[in-house]
């Protein structure tokens, strides 16, 4: 019994270390499957002779991306910054707003259940309202990208200012530390990892939000160019656009966290 | 001469059940750089004392004087220690021993030279700039010592400090912790459930019993220093030991079944 557990221990612990080695096998192993998959969409499209119009094989994608890259990339500038302000303008106003609720119970018993309350509302039946109120530039786009991306922010921000273990604040009252020394030195460091789960969650609906701005009413943006382009059946241009909103989110996803391994080199990996 | 002087304290917490009383009338009178243990059950009150005696709280009736003046705020002149190390992750060893002088506004130089000097008394030269994650369990428990030390309190605030330690490194460090306080006296107030640890490092040993919490009995400790680990097993020290665990548990714990 005892030599059994002790083989099972050994047998674990190896374990243990090939996976610290895995992560270029996981990359290896997906771009393998997602190949295989683009591939398989390719024949299937070609032996079944679907329409181009209903579903577009990779490569006729591949030929919209390159024939309209000019269109492409000016409409992705567009949702790139749409997103980008938005997301900008969301990080200006939660974190502020989360130390007030942090500090002030008044505001933690009036204001906060409010907000709460506030994100059941869905962003996207109030989208063409803003458009009704705000009309069809680039500010009610912003306005929804703000919407969306505020909660997660100030919900991760208040959480992790409030995250001092107990004994530390003690530690820091006995100190008598001033308010701005108990946030410039402990509370906003402790909330740094949770600030960014945050924005890692904002970022990608950032994105999402930008669209469906466009999608309300709009001139420009990958979200209109997909809506025309379906009209018009250029459904290989839709997916064109498609295409490169998700580039965009991963590269915004990823951008996000990268600043965070620098800006927070103590933050638990993953 | 008398550092802490404690009269007629009351803590009382009101609660859904009714008003709960945390301590019933506590008299304790410290002395200058005595070493002082509070041992008893969990529900005693220890934890509430020492929180009240570094003004983290306020007592709901009595008298608590420090240094012959009542107490209005923390008095800043105190070092704590928790149970856990509580370091700051973003901060090297160095930097996490030198945030109360930081907040106090201490000479930089001069709390730096304290703080290296601190850490080579615990075993931590060439640590200073390692992160708290690289440390273990009993390294970071040492760092947080020396971060209680290097503003120079005159009163030490221990609550607990090594119960999360493994039974060797717990009794490593409370022989460090005795040989620190041999060389640099403080008032050291030290919190423990551990009665074997309570008479090993005090000059008194306060034992404490629960519901209500208060002092059942006060025990003066006869031992010489610097204190061995064989005097646990001598008479005296048993003497001792049989004292404590006959008031603690009075009031419906363990020693009653």
């Amino acid at each position: 019994m005892t030599v059994q557990t002790n083989a099972l221990a050994v047998e674990e612990a190896d374990e243990v270390l090939e996976s610290t080695e895995s992560p270029w096998r996981s990359i290896v192993g997906s771009s393998l499957t997602f190949i295989a998959l683009v591939l398989l969409w390719e024949v299937l499209v070609r032996q079944l002779k679907i329409p181009g119009w209903l579903l577009p094989a990779p490569s006729a994608i591949a030929v919209a991306l390159a024939d309209w890259r000019g269109e492409l990339v000016r409409h992705s500038l567009v949702t790139l910054y749409e997103t980008l302000v938005g997301f900008a303008l969301a990080i200006a106003i939660s974190i502020p707003l989360a130390v007030a609720v942090v500090c002030s119970p008044i505001l933690r018993n009036t204001i906060y259940p409010i907000l709460l309350a506030f994100q059941s509302v869905p962003k996207v039946a109030i989208a063409p309202l803003l458009a009704l109120w705000i009309g069809f530039g680039t500010l009610p786009k912003v306005v929804v990208v703000f919407l969306v991306c505020f909660f997660p922010i100030i919900v991760a921000t208040a959480t992790g200012l409030a995250a001092v273990p107990a004994p530390l604040m003690d530690l820091i009252r006995s100190l008598s530390a001033s308010t701005l020394q108990t946030f410039m030195k402990i509370r906003f460091p402790t909330a740094m990892p949770h600030i960014f789960v945050g924005l890692k969650i904002a970022i990608t609906f950032a994105v999402i939000g930008a669209v469906i701005g466009e999608f309300v009413g709009s001139e420009d943006g990958l979200g209109y160019l997909i809506l025309v382009s379906t009209s018009q059946s250029r459904t290989p241009l839709a997916f064109g656009a498609l295409v490169l909103l998700t580039v965009m989110s991963i590269v915004l996803y990823y951008g996000v966290a990268f600043i965070e391994r620098i800006a927070v080199p103590w933050a638990p990996k993953n | 001469m008398n550092k802490i002087r404690i009269e007629a304290l009351y803590k009382t917490y009101a609660s859904k059940g009714g008003r709960v009383t945390a301590l019933e009338k506590v008299d304790l009178t410290i002395k200058q750089n005595e070493f002082i243990t509070l041992v008893g059950p969990s529900g005693c009150g220890k934890s509430t004392l020492l929180k009240l005696i570094g003004a983290l709280i306020r007592p709901s009736r009595g008298l608590l004087l420090y240094d012959g003046a009542p107490l209005q705020r923390p008095p800043r002149d105190i070092g704590m220690v928790f149970q856990e190390a509580v370091l700051l992750q973003w901060r090297t060893v160095l930097d996490n021993v030198l945030l109360p002088a930081e907040i106090l506004g201490l000479d930089k130089a001069s709390a730096r030279a304290h703080a290296m000097h601190l850490l080579e008394l615990v075993g931590l030269s060439g640590f200073e700039n390692r992160f708290p994650r690289e440390l273990s369990g009993g390294m970071q428990q040492r760092v947080s010592i020396c971060r209680a030390l290097v503003h120079n309190p005159s009163v030490l605030l221990m609550d607990e400090p090594f119960a999360a330690l493994d039974a060797m490194t717990r009794e490593e460090l409370g022989f460090e912790l005795m040989r620190i306080w041999d060389t640099d006296k403080k008032t050291v107030v030290f919190v423990t459930h551990n009665i074997t640890e309570a008479i090993l490092l005090a000059d008194r040993v306060v034992a404490m019993s629960p519901r209500p919490g208060r002092i059942a009995k006060i025990v003066d400790i006869d031992l010489p220093r610097p204190r061995t680990i064989d005097m646990e097993f001598s008479a005296k020290f048993k003497s001792y030991s049989d004292q404590i665990r006959a008031v603690i548990y009075h009031g419906g714990g363990v020693g009653k079944r």
